[in-house]
């Protein structure tokens, strides 16, 4: 059973993360199983945003003094190590936003509204975060688009079969989840892509979960666009990645008008700058973006391949130690075909009252619909509980959280 | 060692006296919590003198606004409307005995609401009536 494959030396990990050194209660030390929600961040990531505050802070671009250049060289900096993090031909496709969500927004009011009219057709799925679906039906209402879904089947997979009907409907966009952040799911991306612009659609890969969790690699995937956002990946919150091809993103008018996205202003006109300044108008989120290159250094100097290896085994070892426990249900599919979340129910237990037990022995998870209401609708639940790991979870944190399930099994009288 | 989960809580959420419904009834409203899922419906029955006479809630959600809105009936059973009225976000917790942060005290306070929304004939059931 103990079969120790990958070669993460995560006690070491663990103490880069000054907040896993706290104790939540008196004597209780924290066991995070939430990073789903958010990752934590080690000291490289806090004490670059740090240093950047104390020694360096200064508007970027324009400024021609010592603060300023070295500001702007950081920021940039950061542009360059997200394009090498993710494969990107050049960072000026990387374009930095608030997070995922805004990543996807700018798209769809861009490139949605530039190029979508009545009638056409934006293939979803019914795993999407909410994120990846409600900037879609804003559009859709606005515009009179039609929206399909893939289906989601009982074990919690993509109904790929279903996928070619849909494509015959000539979508002008397949947007996804390249992983679930409920079922954990790891969809095939690269195929879902490759099927895509055969029937002729643009495809945005929601990389929320994934640019955190795997290696990725925009252009193998062939991805148009590609969302995701620094405070899941060891960096801070505020700041988030567009990718986009460049033919695409020349193509697409500002989002937001203001300071920096143009190259010349007359009263009554403007002329747009280039990429990837066009969308990023007014003083950007300077300290967050540097933290961001701070994760990316951070996590390529570990492996992704390695941080993936290990959130495998740690995945698997707790869907073994959960489905053990009675009344557990773990929501999606078998250990290989997913990354490191288990959404599980407890009998009738309703998860605030199963999280709110684990709380009190320092365990932090999730419960809630975790933005995915559609998908627990389907699986007929208002609520799960979801227990997610990272490159510094341990099989101990997974021993506490069965545990202590057994406990909240006695308090509630099973 | 779980103040959270005193036996009341567990068995008034196990175990209620007040859920079902109160046929025929004066007033009616139902509301969720769209953070988890919490659903509450409570139907009332007044008497000429303005006395509440019968109350019941029904729903589904987690122990402590289950618990909570067993507790509440029990509370404004006998009381005046008006007496019904001026319950506050205080008196849910004295009730239950709880100190809750954020989160919690939604799920704690979703049936005090819903009942005030039906006192005050309101469309809609808002976070100010418990504040
Ligand atoms: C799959 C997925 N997409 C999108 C998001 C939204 O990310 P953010 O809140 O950082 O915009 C999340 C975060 O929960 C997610 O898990």
């Amino acid at each position: 059973m103990e079969t120790r494959t990958n070669t993460l030396d995560v006690k070491k990990i663990r103490q880069d993360f000054p907040i896993l050194q706290r104790e939540v209660h008196p004597g209780v030390p924290l066991v995070y199983l939430d990073s789903t929600a958010t990752s934590q961040k080690p000291a490289q990531v806090i004490d670059a945003m740090d240093r950047y505050y104390r020694y360096t802070n200064a508007n970027i671009h324009r400024g021609i003094h010592v603060l300023a250049e070295e500001s702007t060289a950081d920021y940039e900096a950061a542009r360059q190590k997200v394009a090498q993090f993710i494969g990107a031909e050049s960072p000026r496709q990387v374009i930095f936003t608030r997070n995922t969500t805004e990543s996807i927004n700018l798209v769809a009011y861009s490139w949605g509204r530039r190029h979508l009219n009545k009638g056409d057709v934006i293939i979803l799925t019914e795993m999407e975060h909410h994120s990846n679906l409600v900037p879609w039906q804003m559009l859709a209402q606005e515009r009179e688009l039609r929206l399909e879904f893939i289906p989601v089947t009982e074990d919690g997979l993509l109904d790929l079969t279903a996928y070619p009907a849909l494509l015959d409907f000539k979508p002008r966009m397949v947007a996804f989840t390249q992983m679930s952040n409920v079922l954990g799911t790891i969809n095939p991306a690269k195929d879902m892509i490759a099927l895509a612009h055969q029937a002729g659609a643009i495809t945005l890969v929601d990389a929320a979960q994934s640019a955190p969790h795997l290696p990725v690699d925009v252009q193998d995937l062939d991805a148009d666009f590609f969302a995701f956002s620094a405070h899941k990946m060891c960096g801070p919150t505020g700041i988030g990645v567009l990718y986009g091809k460049k033919e695409l993103l020349e193509s697409m008018p500002p989002f937001l008008g203001g300071g920096d996205m143009i190259k010349r202003v007359q009263l009554r006109s403007f002329a747009p700058n280039e990429l990837p300044h066009k969308f990023e108008a007014g003083t950007p989120s300077i300290a967050e973006a540097i933290g961001l290159g701070a994760a990316v250094d951070y996590l390529t100097e570990i492996g992704m391949d390695k941080v993936e290896s290990h959130e495998k085994e740690i995945i698997a070892y707790a869907l073994e130690r959960l489905e053990e426990i009675p009344g557990v249900k773990v929501f999606g599919p078998e250990a290989a075909k997913k990354g490191g979340v288990a959404s599980f129910t407890l009998s009738s237990i309703h998860p605030h009252d199963v999280s709110q037990i684990l709380d009190r022995h320092g365990i932090a998870i999730r419960a809630g619909h975790h933005c995915a209401m559609p998908l627990h609708e389907k699986f007929g639940l208002p609520a799960t509980a979801r227990a997610s790991f990272y490159l510094y979870s341990t099989r101990e944190e997974v021993d506490k959280l069965a545990d202590s399930l057994y406990e909240v099994r006695k308090i509630f009288g099973m | 060692m779980d103040d959270l989960y005193r036996e009341i809580i567990i068995d008034r959420y196990k175990n209620p006296i007040y859920r079902g419904s109160v046929n025929p009834h004066d007033i009616a409203f139902e509301d969720d919590n769209p953070l988890c899922g919490d659903h509450i419906r409570i139907e009332v029955r007044v008497n000429e003198n303005g006395i509440v006479e019968q109350a019941a809630f029904d729903g589904h959600g987690c122990a402590i606004s289950q618990a909570a809105a067993d507790l509440l009936m029990e509370t404004i059973i006998g009381k005046t409307i008006e007496e019904v009225k001026q319950i506050t976000k205080d008196d849910i917790l004295d009730m239950l005995g709880l100190e809750l942060g954020p989160v919690r005290l939604k799920c704690a306070l979703l049936s005090l609401k819903v009942l005030k929304a039906g006192v005050y004939g309101l469309g809609e059931a808002t976070d100010d009536l418990v504040e």
